[in-house]
């Protein structure tokens, strides 16, 4: 552990620490495009240059490892000149079409030409002119006349997806990126590229134009497409409803968690989405008996649901939980099935086909919350029934009512036939989910759930780390978290468990970390930004 | 005349051949020192005060002696036969004509550096040395002095031709490298350097051609005879490659004690047509330029660094009193822009943008600041790259404006944008 002075100030840093990141333990921001920290050294955008003492002239810091005793100055009148000059050749040629550029706002050009350049321009020729707006792939769009050729993606498709789509093509100032012949950049990763440009060269072909990113907002949480629980951050369009066509959630930027993600996240995670805003949303509880699918209030809709759930003896009653609850939700439910005393309860629906898995960060399983439900035991009690023993006596018609949430049955694994007899053989069909599906058509009561992004709360993933996510933004209509729907429900048939009587979902939280031993010590505020294990 | 060394052959029907080397008295550094520990011959070669002939003139024992001590890694030797240098033809001459002596050189510093294989990156242009050079790396290997075990010596040395693609860059030593292995011409980021970590990750010597022609030699006649030829800091001689205006442009060898004013005026029978002398540059296109009253120097890697300029590969180009210097300098510019790996950024941006202000001056259209604009941003990306590429542009954007101003002075004032 080499220990090392920068800008005066001694910090020790682990042995091959190179100076950019030994800058950050000392609070020092060297500016840099080129580097990094997932990636090879390129040392070609120049502009990580550092004083050294005894070394005679500025050298690159991505380049430079600490040693131990050396003395190092980010700030000195030689390196500031040195950024300058730097960030004047990064900008001849560059078109300087922030107006109409995506990039704006989140453009390292932009942010250290204010920070470093600040100078005259002088460029007075005819600049390089280079391809605009190629669509690269599915989900990229380049610029080659922003580009300022850091290699960046090259690397990475190169090093993390080991794809090789992306090289750097010609020479000197006609170098661009672009595509190998007979090949386009539609790895499943591919959306990652356009996090790691640091300018407006590679920019998002869904959220291009949609809104400007300083009017965006954005909030922790962990993406729900796969058991792996990458973590983002989700960003919302709030202030400008008119753009973003009327969609809430603009789009999603991977968050690094060193032990789940890293920097990256997929592109069917990326552009998973969509739903949250869209056109089948159900905003309203729906009740039949009210009227063809009339809307209702959640004040006739739950105690509706009370009655219906009393007037059935405990083996009646089927509960197909999903694992794309949260914890919260589903230690909610563990505990209303409990008081109910039904031991139908699962939330283990085979997928309609097995889900791509990779050896990177794709799982097969496209749940992100299947370990937190086997961990908050939400299965069979003794003598219960599975999924398909409860949707199989449904069919026989020895249910009375069934409480399914999220799932699509009809589009899952089992015979679809199969499926909707059983729905059509049960005398009450609860459904309790986000959007509308071929089930809440047929369902007697639906009940609007909130999506991840509208609550907060947690997912456990694969691994068994508890990460939490966080509200974006309020829920949709009169959406309500799945957990709140039970607690109420909970409540009115006078169960006395505390979850019951939760008005947050940490609440919950705190009786799931209470009462199960892998949860236990477990808090909001100890889980943090990237989660703890579960103790197995 | 002083003894020619590296160009005794190069009048000697067929001494490209084997047979015909062999007689003037080839392999005999070889004989030698297959017989040698391979530090004794590190030693004599670092006694000799031989020094790259490529360009930086760095000792060339001294480079051996960076492969890092009790590695075990196979170790490779590479020749660099690229050649690109503006105003540079002398390892064309050698591996036509002398093609044997390279591969001389190149068995002698494999046994001084231990290793068994070796590359030769020849320039892409380069068509007919390749096919004189190839012909005589598998008469070579016909003779057993390429091989497993040669000559029962237990040694293994094997030898490949690989040709270039016509890029300058290629000829630095980690584009080369880079090439080699089959990537895309980039120089490489050091540290790592190649004697630790060169191609294909392996520790790697990389010297020219003219470099390991001179090995034979020192090995055969002893390091004293050779350090003698030369300076205190520099033995042997060179040879020169003088293009331009002078009477009889060509190939010159001499002592590197020769001086830049003999070269042009004895070797090479002056300017022609009586005309005045205006600039010479004195190593490559890369080195600064000199004018009349700067000659006076020797020609060794001490001689032009004493006026600003380098040795660097020797290439003289003479220019007359009919020269325009910001021609000149739009031409070198130009070379420079296009030449450009463009990997990194103030050697990819600015190379162009200079090459377009010559431009514009020359076209007339110069604006008064043009001039230093383009020294100031020379200046600015000078010693900030991975290579020394774009120092070797700055040379001559620097010194063809500071040493001739007023003549761009003058085109400027005549433009209407002045």
């Amino acid at each position: 552990m080499p220990k090392l002075t920068i800008n005066g100030k001694e910090v020790e840093v682990p042995e091959g620490t190179n100076l950019i990141e030994a800058a950050k333990a000392a609070g020092a921001e060297v500016p840099h495009y080129c580097y990094h920290p997932a990636l090879s050294i390129a040392g070609q955008c120049r502009l990580c240059m550092v004083d050294i003492d005894k070394v005679p002239r500025p050298q690159i810091a991505c380049n430079t490892q600490a040693t131990e005793g050396m003395v190092v100055h980010t700030e000195t009148e030689r390196v500031l000149e040195t950024r300058r000059s730097m960030m004047e050749f990064h900008l001849i040629n560059h078109p300087l079409d922030c107006p109409v550029c995506d990039q704006a706002g989140e453009c390292f050009l932009q942010i250290y030409y204010m920070k470093h350049g600040l100078y005259d321009p002088r460029m007075v020729d005819e600049k390089v002119h280079k391809p605009k707006a190629v669509p690269i792939g599915p989900h990229v769009m380049l610029d080659a006349e922003r580009c300022i050729l850091c290699s960046r993606c090259v690397r990475f498709c190169d090093e993390i997806t080991h794809t090789g789509e992306l090289g750097i093509f010609q020479r000197g100032d006609q170098s661009e990126i672009g595509l190998f012949p007979g090949t386009a950049l539609e790895n499943k990763y591919s959306g990652n590229v356009i996090d790691i440009c640091p300018v407006g060269a590679l920019t998002d072909r869904d959220f291009r134009f949609q809104v400007r990113v300083w009017y965006l907002d954005t909030a922790k949480s962990v993406c729900n497409g796969c058991a792996r629980g990458c973590n983002v951050e989700v960003h919302t369009n709030r202030h400008r409803p008119h753009h973003n066509q009327g969609r809430r959630v603009a789009r999603l930027k991977p968050r690094f968690n060193a032990e789940v993600n890293q920097w990256w996240l997929c592109d069917e995670g990326r552009y998973g989405f969509k739903w949250i805003d869209d056109k089948s949303r159900l905003t309203h509880p729906r009740h039949k008996g009210g009227g063809e699918g009339a809307e209702v209030s959640w004040d006739r809709a739950l105690p509706e649901l009370v009655k219906r759930l009393q007037g059935c003896q405990p083996d009646e009653v089927g509960l197909l939980a999903s694992p794309r609850m949260s914890n919260e939700d589903l230690w909610a439910l563990r505990r209303l099935a409990e008081h109910l005393g039904v031991r139908n309860l699962d939330f283990r629906v085979p997928p309609l086909a097995p889900g791509d898995e990779d050896d990177f960060l794709i799982r097969a399983d496209k749940n992100p919350n299947s370990r937190g439900a086997e961990l908050t035991g939400v299965g069979p009690g003794a003598g219960g029934r599975d999924a398909a023993g409860i949707l199989r006596t449904a069919r026989e018609r020895r249910l009375k009512l069934l409480w399914i949430f999220h799932h699509d049955l009809a589009a899952s694994g089992g015979p679809e036939a199969e499926v909707l007899a059983a729905i059509e053989n049960t005398e009450t069909v609860v459904f309790q989910g986000t959007n509308a599906n071929d089930i809440s058509a047929r369902a007697h009561l639906v009940l609007p759930s909130a999506a991840y992004v509208e609550t907060e709360g947690t997912f456990t993933n694969f691994q068994g780390r508890v990460q939490r996510f966080r509200t974006a933004i309020p829920p949709l209509g009169e959406s309500w978290p799945d957990w709140k729907i039970l607690s109420v429900v909970g409540k009115a048939l006078g169960a006395s468990d505390p979850v019951f009587s939760a008005e947050r979902a940490e609440q919950v939280f705190n009786a799931l970390a209470a009462a199960v031993p892998a949860f236990g010590g477990m808090t909001y505020r100890a889980l943090g930004d990237t989660g703890r294990m579960a103790t197995a | 005349m002083a003894e020619l060394v590296l160009t005794r052959n190069f009048e000697v029907p067929d001494a490209h051949t084997i047979r015909v080397y062999r007689e003037r008295g080839g392999y005999q550094g070889w004989e030698k020192a297959k017989g040698m520990e391979p530090a004794a011959i590190a030693e004599e070669v670092k006694k000799s005060n031989l020094r790259g002939l490529g360009g930086a003139g760095f000792p060339t024992g001294v480079k051996w002696g960076f492969i890092p001590k009790g590695s075990t890694a196979p170790r490779y030797l590479v020749v660099n036969a690229d050649e690109g240098e503006p105003g540079t033809f002398k390892d064309r001459y050698l591996m036509e004509r002398d093609p044997h002596a390279l591969i001389e050189g190149m068995l002698i510093a494999a046994r001084a550096i231990g290793s068994h294989l070796g590359f030769i990156y020849i320039r892409g242009e380069y068509v007919q040395p390749w096919r004189i050079l190839s012909a005589a790396v598998k008469e070579a290997y016909d003779a057993g002095l390429l091989g497993k075990n040669i000559q029962g010596t237990g040694f293994d040395f094997e030898i490949v031709v690989h040709r270039g693609a016509g890029a300058y860059i290629c000829g630095e030593e980690t584009g080369l490298i880079s090439s080699l292995e089959g990537k895309k011409g980039w120089p490489k980021v050091k540290p790592p350097f190649p004697a630790v970590k060169g191609a294909f990750g392996q520790p790697t010597i990389v010297n020219n051609v003219e470099t390991l022609a001179c090995l034979p030699h020192i090995i055969t006649r002893g390091a004293e005879w050779f350090a003698g030829l030369g300076t205190k800091t520099q033995g042997g001689t060179r040879l020169y490659s003088v293009s331009g205006h002078v009477v009889r442009p060509g190939l010159v060898e001499a002592p590197v004690s020769v001086t830049l004013r003999q070269i042009i005026y004895d070797h090479c029978g002056g300017i022609p047509g009586g005309r005045a002398l205006k600039a010479v540059v004195p190593g490559g296109s890369s080195a600064a330029i000199l004018t009349p009253d700067e000659i006076d120097i020797p020609m060794d890697v001490d001689g032009p660094k004493s006026k600003g300029s380098m040795i660097g590969s020797a290439g003289i180009i003479v220019m007359d009193e009919t020269v325009s210097i910001p021609d000149a300098l739009m031409v070198v510019a130009r070379f420079y822009a296009h030449e450009s790996c463009g990997q990194c950024t103030p050697c990819r941006e600015s190379t162009g943008w200079i090459y377009k202000i010559s431009h514009r001056i020359v076209e007339g259209k110069g604006r008064k600041e043009d001039l230093d604009t383009i020294l100031d941003v020379a200046r600015r990306g000078a010693g900030t790259t991975i290579c020394a590429f774009y120092d070797g542009a700055v040379g001559p954007y620097i010194s063809y404006i500071e040493k001739f101003r007023s003549e761009f002075e003058d085109l400027i004032r005549s433009s209407a944008h002045a």
